[in-house]
């Protein structure tokens, strides 16, 4: 198997030392088919034991291992050293405080996910005498893509509005919420609508489509942004303009 | 938080950006035609008053299109003084709407005389 | 969250440059400089027709100035810009689910170029340019 030289960059700060950031300069000898993830690890365990950083799954399931990888979001166990020929710089994801080197502290992130309220909501419950709520695939179709966020928070390092507005809600968590919006067991997004349709929610968006750009799971965030942007206006002409509200 | 009125801004942009694309690449290179000499028979003066002249439907579309366009430039252009950092926006925004505003009643009083 | 969390600032004035996919937003952004200033021409135009057929003339002559012909070059490219960006967009967000399937984004956004080509064409025709 072919070993490289690998050069990296690797961002540190230390709360207890540091006032601010600094780059770290490690090489260490990879294989040539593993990744930014298998590099680090490498540091850490022969070269300096120091070096933090979170990772879990290293197979793009958990999202635990989002970095900054020469300047774009990206999950360390997914990125190839093989498309890296010069040096490798890493650094934590951008728009998130930095806790210890490359370990963020996504609290916001978690906040607003909360907020959302991305779990079934029912008006009515259906008792269990009835049996299980039933699903046809063309009902599953419509939120499945959203489904399958890992909550690795790249779209949030790549969405410039979320860089530049702290407030917004952000693109993972609105399109949970569409993804729950879009599912025909819920009868939530009323409630959700409240928390979404507003200043800090869908509308902070001005469509750049980083987000699905970035999405290691193809969740397409922008997408369910901009649907949920469509449907809140017809909602807005049916309340303000219809009589009665539309109700 | 309340529930936004953005879709008062957000939706006649939307129907402003889709207008802008489908009819003003064309309108554009009309103009660029005159702009070099070569007038189309349908620009001259008698070419726009046979159209223009008597029909309310085509006053109100060509209304409709130069409308809806100044309308989207001007949220878009909102948006981006935002993005390139001049934070005042709602001033930026009062602004640019009531630019978009007075020059689609100037379009619609001038349409109406012809 | 730890007791002191390093904050990293994102330059306000200057963010779209760490990556060309900002910048490619923000040329789109700034066609609508392009396309609202072509608008306004427009209106001028409109008025001029308003006036009268020796006002409109003029306004066509007033066009024939290298510098309207500078500005219809850039109007146009942003114009063109804006479509082709525009009708990109159209299929990320109009999901159209046919049974257990969606409609392939290429679809609605070759149907937009269609519909486009087409209106093109069409204007083109009655303007008399051929």
């Amino acid at each position: 198997m072919k070993e490289r030289v690998i050069q990296l960059e690797v961002f540190r700060y230390n709360p207890d030392t540091d006032t601010e950031g600094h780059y770290q300069h490690y090489e260490v000898s990879c294989l040539e088919e593993w990744v930014v993830l298998d590099a680090l690890n490498k540091v850490k365990e022969t070269l300096d034991p120091t070096l933090n950083f979170r990772w879990s799954c290293h197979m793009a399931v958990c999202g635990s291992c989002g970095m900054m990888i020469n300047g774009e979001p990206k999950l360390a166990c997914h990125t190839f050293l093989r498309n890296y020929p010069g040096t490798i710089r890493v650094e934590p994801l951008v728009h998130f405080p930095v806790e210890r080197d490359l370990v963020t502290a996504p609290d916001d992130f978690m906040e607003k996910l909360k907020r959302v309220k991305p779990y079934i909501i029912r008006k009515q419950k259906q008792p269990i005498e009835q049996g299980e709520y039933k699903q046809t695939p063309k009902e599953l179709l419509r939120f499945r893509q959203y489904a399958m966020c890992i909550n690795c928070t790249l779209c949030y390092a790549a969405c410039p509005e979320y860089g530049l507005t702290k407030h917004f809600i952000g693109p993972a968590a609105l399109a949970l919420a569409h993804r729950y919006n879009q599912d025909s067991r819920d009868q939530g997004r009323d409630e959700r609508q409240e928390v979404v349709a507003t200043k800090e929610g869908i509308w902070e968006c001005t469509f750049v489509g980083a987000c699905s750009e970035v999405c290691p799971v193809h969740v397409d965030p922008a997408s369910a942004l901009q649907q949920m942007k469509i449907a809140s206006s017809f909602d807005w002409i049916k309340e303000h303009l219809l009589p009665g509200g539309g109700k | 938080m309340a529930k936004s009125n953005k879709p008062v801004v957000w939706f006649p942009f939307a129907a402003g950006g889709t207008v802008i694309a489908f009819f003003i690449p064309v309108i554009a290179l009309l103009t660029l035609m005159v702009a070099l000499g070569k007038v189309p028979a349908g620009l001259t003066y008698e070419g726009m008053h046979s159209w223009l002249a008597d029909c309310v439907l085509a006053k109100l579309a060509v209304l409709g299109i130069v409308a809806l366009s100044l309308w989207s430039s001007a949220h878009r252009l909102r948006c981006t003084c935002f993005d390139f950092g001049l934070r005042m926006d709602t001033l930026v925004a009062t602004v640019l709407y009531i630019a978009a505003i007075v020059a689609s009643i100037a379009a619609g009083v001038y349409l109406f005389r012809i | 969250m730890s007791q002191k969390p390093l904050i990293r600032e994102v330059p306000p004035t200057s963010w779209y440059f760490r990556h060309p996919r900002y910048l490619r937003y923000m040329s789109r952004e700034v066609t609508s400089i392009f396309v609202g200033a072509y608008c306004v021409l427009l209106v001028f135009g409109l008025g001029a027709l308003a006036g009268g057929k020796e006002s409109y003339e003029s306004f066509l002559l007033a066009l024939q100035s290298p510098l309207s012909i500078a500005f219809h070059v850039l109007a146009f490219i942003a114009a063109l810009y804006h479509a082709t960006t525009w009708f990109n967009a159209t299929q990320v967000a109009m999901k159209i689910q046919i049974g257990e399937d969606f409609v392939p984004g290429s679809t609605i956004t070759g149907a937009h170029y269609v519909i486009w080509a087409v209106l093109s064409v069409i204007i083109i025709l009655l303007a008399g340019v051929f």
